[in-house]
């Protein structure tokens, strides 16, 4: 029996940090292909919930714009329950399956594992995101009126980076809480709904309630891409687009300050008091 | 330390601080104590000892998991404490029973995403993966969806991953766990072969079975309650009892057995007491064949018949018996 070759090259820094963003955001891409049900779960279900909204505002009476304020939001909660779901409690679900160890012990960085995680569900998310998107806006009959193409790719991919950042960040505190992460994961669901505004316009919270909404990226994402698709959009807006960049871009940073101190802390942590791989020690 | 050491751990300790429930004060529980190692590099080493020994501890302190509480280790002459980036760069591990990976993916799909985390390219990846899988045995499963893997599978997949990446140490945390003979004979005999083929690579491999330490390892630690009783070669080991005499009684005794008038003969070194099904086994160790006679007479004043007895060589089994007093499993 003649055994394997050594391996001569490794890759080592920027490369190996590629190369475990590429390896890590696979699962969950190919996941989409290999269980299908997501199609019913994720599309169907939020779709109900946007038709509920959607009847609501009919049956009051107001103005049209309100149904694809409607569809646009229903659309963005699948990058909440992604962050919720698919990056928050995920670090504790790869240390139940015993995945966690793993990846701490191979040379690549977590940031890097945390980051494919992202990016995978970034990519497995927007998926989702667009065919609610289309299917919302052909039943209920949606007209969009984009001002500017290029700054709504800049305000999407901006409150992309600022709102995985956040799940990057709330990752390693859920690591820490352990078995509370389900819950907190349940907790933060239906809240987050109303102050981020998914079903009307932010605005409606007053300052202070659109102010403390807008810590979650997806409040001011959101808010800045309904005016820059719809007509009524800027009149509903919290705060001015260009404001709504600055801001994003200064949660961005502070989200992934936060994760790369708050992982290499607690993995600190962790480690010194066995929790990585033990939840009862 | 020489220039060839792998592993080395010096008055190493680890204490949990544990408690049941909230309002419960803590209470520290040694999971090790004053552990001094050395293994040498191309050695395949053994640490035996039951179920809660410390040997899943003294693992994941090696691998960077956990932080001692006390003393200090080096793995590939690099403090762990201090770098231990550089050392995961020379290290992996797999677990008995470990169900890592993702069960959506294939066998094929979960190994190279953990190449990815080692740097290695995907051409030598997926080389490396058709070719240990071939010896291993499972080329065939390579497309099948890690979730629809048996046990004995999932752990063969979990074998290639450890070696895969090709690592300077390896540490293998009881590998056979929970695998049927035929299993375990198969990971067994890819271990023996890997380590003869790759003289510079270094092996670390706790167990529970007497016969995997036996037949695999250059060196056996043996240790429990956090404390290694002795390490040696296991023909070294076992050469502690040589002088002993060794035997094995099959007795029927339908009325129980009194294990303490056996110990109490002066000259009984050791002596345990074991049922099979209705059978009932005494392994006793003595200074010399002449206690024997003493043994049968105790026996016959039990009222035990002896339905078969036998001198046996030393194993590894009786060195255990001979250090901690209890058989591995009843410990």
């Amino acid at each position: 029996m003649s055994m394997v070759q050594t391996i001569k090259n490794k890759r080592t820094g920027f490369r190996l940090f590629l190369m475990t963003v590429l390896g890590r955001s696979y699962p969950r891409v190919v996941g989409m292909t290999r269980e299908k049900s997501w199609l019913f779960f994720d599309i169907f279900v939020p779709l109900l919930s946007v038709s509920a909204y959607v009847f609501v505002y009919r049956a009051i009476g107001a103005p049209e714009d309100y149904v694809g304020f409607v569809v646009v939001g229903g659309a963005m909660t699948a990058f909440w329950m992604n962050i919720l779901w698919g990056m928050s409690s995920q670090l504790y679900w790869e240390k139940e399956q015993g995945n966690l160890a793993l990846y701490i012990i191979s040379p690549a960085s977590m940031m890097a594992i945390l980051l494919g995680m992202a990016l995978g569900g970034l990519f497995s998310t927007l998926l989702r995101a667009i065919t609610i998107m289309v299917f919302g806006s052909l039943l209920f009959h949606v007209s969009y009126y984009v001002v500017s193409f290029w700054s709504l790719i800049a305000i999407f991919s901006l409150s992309m980076v600022s709102l995985y950042g956040l799940g990057m960040m709330s990752a390693s505190i859920f690591l820490l809480l352990s078995r509370e992460a389900w819950h907190l994961s349940n907790l933060a669901t239906e809240p987050v709904y109303l102050i981020s505004g998914m079903y009307f316009p932010i605005k409606n919270l007053g300052f202070w309630g659109s102010a403390f909404g807008s810590l979650i990226p997806l409040s001011l994402g959101l808010d800045a891409m309904r005016q820059l698709v719809f007509k009524s959009g800027p009149s509903l807006g919290f705060l001015s687009v260009k404001l709504e960049i600055i801001l994003l871009i200064v949660l961005s940073i502070i989200y992934i300050g936060a994760a790369k101190y708050l992982l290499a802390h607690i993995e600190k942590l962790a480690v010194k008091e066995g929790r990585i791989t033990e939840n009862r020690r | 330390m020489g220039k060839t050491t792998a592993v080395e751990t010096e008055n190493l300790g680890r204490i949990y601080k544990i408690r049941n429930n909230k309002k419960e004060a803590f209470k520290e529980l040694i999971a090790l104590s004053h552990v001094n190692l050395e293994i040498k590099k191309g050695e395949l080493f053994g640490l035996l000892g039951p179920n809660g020994a410390g040997k899943t501890t003294l693992i994941k302190i090696l691998t960077t998991l956990l932080a001692p509480t006390s003393g200090r280790a080096k793995v590939a002459e690099i403090d762990l404490e201090k770098f231990p980036e550089e050392v995961r760069k020379k290290i992996n591990m797999v677990s008995g029973g470990e169900t890592s990976g993702y069960g959506l993916l294939t066998v094929r799909e979960n190994l190279w995403m953990f190449a990815q985390f080692y740097g290695i390219d995907s051409t030598i990846a997926n080389d490396r993966i058709k070719k240990l899988a071939e010896i291993v045995g499972i080329a065939d499963r390579l497309n099948t969806k890690s979730s629809d893997l048996s046990t004995g599978l999932r752990q063969k997949m979990n074998i290639i991953r450890g070696f895969l990446t090709d690592p300077e140490i390896l540490f293998l945390d009881e590998p056979t766990l929970g695998l049927d003979v035929g299993a375990s004979r198969d990971v067994r005999k890819f271990i023996k072969n890997w380590m003869d083929d790759n003289q510079e690579r270094t092996l670390l491999l706790t167990t529970h079975y007497m016969v995997e330490a036996d037949e695999l390892c250059d060196r056996v630690a043996i240790i429990n309650q956090g404390k290694v009783l002795a390490c040696d070669t296991p023909s070294n080991l076992k050469t502690m009892l040589q002088k002993d005499a060794i035997f094995h009684l099959n007795l029927y005794s339908p009325n129980g057995l009194n294990l303490d008038n056996f110990k109490n003969i002066p000259g009984v070194k050791n002596c345990v007491l074991s049922n099979v099904q209705d059978e009932t086994h005494l392994d006793i160790i003595l200074e010399e064949d002449s206690i024997l006679t003493e043994i049968i007479s105790e026996s016959s004043q039990q009222k035990l018949k002896i339905i078969k007895l036998e001198k046996r060589e030393p194993s590894l089994e009786d060195v255990f018996v001979h250090l901690v007093g209890q058989k591995i499993e009843e410990v």
